[in-house]
């Protein structure tokens, strides 16, 4: 549909794919200095299914919405690269330690600002695993949400949305506006654009500005400014912020010590690979 | 996430030779475009790091959407139908991952959507996507043909065709016709003015036309009617929206079998003249070709650095007599000297790279203002090099590449016979390298001027000059030597002022002298970087003995044994 407005919700993880052996600490927690900071993976795919649409359609703006310490900042400059129009970092020490209703409270509040038609995040992080924030900010907000979402496109002022669920495809169609949540399985990001990467890597938040001390970025060289906002600016209540607004509590963390298994020798006969394939099958391995 | 440009630390090495301080500057006219477009370098290091970045795009996306399509490309290949292609599933999406990166047309200036990247950057995404896919390094490669529409044809001929690179238009050259390979002044297909429509119109047949179904084809036609000649044939640019050209058929290949390779008939194609008429191949091919060549060249650097990877892989994985084949004095040799090989050719296709980035970047200055004495003196300097240095390159590295290859397969005995292993298409796609474009033979013939005329030497001699650490003298003293040796040789050959005896051992000098050189560029980056000690010196102590085999055959050869080669 043309000329409606996206955002993106995204999120700077550490790249749990990639464990090494100091991963964790020995509280159990992630230890993020270790591991690269990424955009999250299915986050990504929203993007992608983001800019298919601003392709598509006349007028359609991208903004990339995230919420994190002022080095989060890459993960705009990241969506400027493949094509974003622009993008807001949410940070504030006010922010810190949120859970995932905290979390939602601000971006809802973010969104709400911003004043979208289409809300596109990732289905979930790779660090929290949890799944809960798009759908959370869309009941903050009181719009239908879609989850699972593959692919979509718009049939008259409805978004037709292809939805990857467990034993099969549904599609369905929802009216604006509507937070819709993306799947893994949708198709890949776009890799960054020459110019676009070439015209946005001095990209900078205030913050960054003031922290930088290359008279490179000094010297005029950022002429593309990434928003910036704090609790204020999304009037926000600080009770509902951090941790003081996040039920969640962690009782206790278990390293979970992976055993070698009694194994079990198996010949090339019929036989026995019958009963292997079985076994796999019943213990939902396979199938 | 893989990356073929920061997996290979000998990329970003030669990207920063200090050589491209100047040429950056001299590329960007001192950076006056900055303020024009937002995307432009301010300044030296910026332009370094667009180079850098961009590079690591088109390293992702070659390690992630074009290597893995490799194979599936391999076996199904294009195909024909209602005479047109249709390029393999894979093929498309590569092609499309690149476009929509924004990276095709990066040299052309920006004017023309293009991103004005020197040839040294452009060249190392050659080597990227030919190590990637060798065959769909012709589909990337053939951009060049923009290059020379930039050069020679008129701005209204380029504001039509070059903005269409960056948005994805892919380009063919249509040179060689079923009796006109090697020898391009026989080309039949005609061209003659309509003087009704107010167009050229072009009939004829075209054959092995690579990507010959291409949006934007530059065919070389006979312009001039009664002439039998190369002053008789012109360049023309026809756009396929036009109509009239079919494919009849697609060749049937042993390798880069991604790259369709297309019989064109033109049946009154309508085309643009580019430049003048009479110059097309005496001018604008030659042109083309250079740049052709050094494309094959970085296609062969491409193939090696693949091959050189299957064959560490298997040689640290298979296991015989109880440890990894790769300790065995046998296969470690073969190893490093492919590793050797590939360094030094990568560090002669850089160094040929800058020579054609300079003087072209002279060129396009003296197009706007008279150029200084110096100025064209360094520009006909850098012509002349590149002239010599662009035959070199592609002689020596499609040859070694295929050498590397055939290595490549030989460490993987008999698992490198069978095509579930991928250096068995490496094999097949590293062939072409020192066929087409010219063959190795042809190459020779370019590049024996830079012999007899003394050019190669001069340059050594220059290379000589360079101050070095202390600890590189002795590999200096040894190229020193060579080259006195091969100076020799070459006033024997020459002297005896027979054309056909200079010929004959035209090839043998040709390398003698590519040994000397790639031994210097060689000292000269482990001048730059330590790490390279061992590859220098490894290298010219091959060099003493590959030039020490030629010497000898040419002191001890008598004019008179050429008979005995002769095939009656």
């Amino acid at each position: 549909m043309n000329g409606i407005k996206i955002v993106v919700l995204a999120k700077q993880v550490p790249d749990t794919r990639n464990v090494g052996p100091d991963a964790m600490k020995a509280d159990g927690t992630v230890n993020r200095s270790v591991l690269p900071a990424i955009f999250n993976p299915e986050d990504l795919n929203a993007l992608e299914q983001a800019l298919r649409i601003k392709e598509r359609y006349e007028g359609v703006t991208v903004t990339l919405l995230t919420m994190g310490p002022v080095r989060a900042a890459e993960i705009i400059r990241e969506g400027l690269y493949r094509g974003a129009d622009d993008g807001v970092l949410l940070t504030d020490r006010a922010f810190a330690g949120s859970d995932t209703l905290a979390t939602s409270y601000a971006l809802a509040l973010a969104v709400h600002r911003l004043a979208p038609d289409l809300v596109i995040g990732g289905r979930q992080a790779i660090d929290g695993d949890t799944a809960q924030v798009g759908p959370q900010v869309a009941e903050k907000l009181g719009w239908p949400q879609v989850t699972y979402a593959e692919e979509m496109h718009f049939e008259g002022e409805k978004l037709i949305i292809r939805r990857r669920l467990e034993r099969g495809v549904e599609t369905v169609s929802a009216p604006l506006p509507l937070v819709v949540t993306v799947n893994g399985t949708a198709p890949a990001c776009r890799y960054r654009n020459a110019r676009l990467v070439m015209k946005y890597k001095y990209a900078r938040t205030d913050t960054e500005l003031q922290a930088e001390s290359s008279d490179y970025i000094a010297a005029g060289r950022s002429s593309v400014r990434i928003t910036e906002w704090g609790v204020d600016a999304i009037g926000a209540d600080p009770e509902q912020l951090g941790l003081s607004g996040s039920p969640t509590k962690v009782k206790e963390i278990e390293n979970v010590i992976l055993q070698a298994k009694e194994s079990k020798r198996l010949t090339s006969s019929n036989a026995d690979v019958e009963s292997l394939v079985r076994e796999l099958l019943e213990n939902h391995t396979i199938g | 996430m893989a990356n073929f440009y920061t997996d290979n630390k000998d990329l970003r090495f030669h990207l920063k030779h200090p050589a491209m301080e100047k040429i950056v500057r001299l590329k960007e006219m001192d950076y006056r475009e900055r303020e024009k477009y937002d995307y432009a370098p301010h300044d030296f290091e910026d332009a370094m790091d667009n180079y850098d970045r961009v590079l690591e795009i088109i390293g992702a996306i070659c390690a992630e959407v074009i290597a893995p399509n490799a194979e599936d490309v391999d076996h199904e290949g294009p195909t024909v139908a209602d005479g047109h292609v249709t390029y393999a599933r894979g093929t498309r999406e590569n092609h499309e991952a690149l476009t929509r990166a924004g990276v095709i047309g990066m040299n052309f200036p920006r004017q023309y959507d293009g991103l004005n990247f020197p040839m040294v950057p452009y060249v190392m995404a050659a080597e990227l996507v030919s190590r990637a896919d060798a065959g769909f390094a012709n589909i990337w490669g053939l951009q060049d043909c923009g290059e020379t529409i930039l050069e020679f044809a008129t701005d209204e001929i380029r504001q039509e065709f070059l903005p269409r690179f960056n948005k994805g238009a892919t380009a063919a050259m249509d040179l060689t016709e079923p009796d006109a390979g090697s020898d391009l002044q026989a080309v039949q297909l005609k061209a003659h003015y309509d003087e009704s429509g107010g167009t050229w119109l072009l009939n004829g047949v075209k054959r092995f036309i690579t990507n010959g179904d291409a949006e934007i084809s530059l065919v070389l036609a006979r312009s001039e009617e009664g002439t039998s000649d190369g002053r008789g044939l012109s360049l023309f640019v026809y756009d396929r929206a036009d109509g009239g050209v079919i494919v009849r058929r697609i060749e049937n290949k042993m390798g880069i079998k991604g790259s369709p390779t297309c019989e064109l008939v033109f049946r009154n194609a309508p085309a643009k003249l580019v430049g003048e008429r009479r110059m097309g191949l005496i001018k604008y091919v030659m042109s083309l070709m250079n740049g052709a060549r050094l494309g094959v060249g970085a296609q062969s650097v491409g193939i090696a650095q693949a091959a050189y990877e299957e064959a560490r892989k298997y040689a640290s994985e298979r296991k015989q007599f109880g440890k990894t084949i790769d300790q065995f004095p046998a296969v470690y040799e073969m190893l490093t000297l492919m590793r050797v090989r590939l360094e030094a050719m990568r560090s002669l296709l850089y160094e040929t790279a800058r020579y054609v980035d300079t003087y072209k970047a002279w060129s396009f200055i003296a197009a706007e203002r008279p150029l200084t004495k110096e100025e064209r003196e360094d520009l006909k300097n850098n012509t002349r090099l590149a002239d010599i240095y662009t035959p070199m390159v592609k002689l020596i590295s499609s040859e070694w590449c295929n050498r590397i290859a055939y290595d490549a397969v030989q460490i993987h005995g008999g698992a490198g016979f069978i095509k579930d292993f991928p250096v068995e298409r490496l094999y097949r796609d590293a062939r072409i390298t020192s066929i087409y474009e010219g063959t190795s033979q042809l190459q020779v013939v370019a590049a024996i001027r830079g012999v007899t005329t003394g050019g190669y030497l001069a340059q050594i001699r220059e290379y000589e000059k360079k101050e070095l650490r202390p600890e590189l003298d002795h590999l200096k003293k040894e190229l020193v030597s060579l080259a006195g040796d091969y100076e020799m040789r070459v006033a024997q050959v020459v002297s005896a002022g027979n054309n056909e005896l200079t010929d004959f051992h035209a090839r043998r000098l040709v390398e003698m002298a590519a040994n000397i050189v790639m031994g210097y560029l060689l000292l000269h980056d482990a001048q730059r970087d330590a790490g390279y000690t061992s590859s220098a010196e490894l290298f010219i102590s091959f060099a003493v003995s590959e030039n020490r085999v030629r010497s000898e055959y040419i002191g001890s050869f008598e004019e008179k044994a050429l008979g005995l080669y002769k095939v009656s």
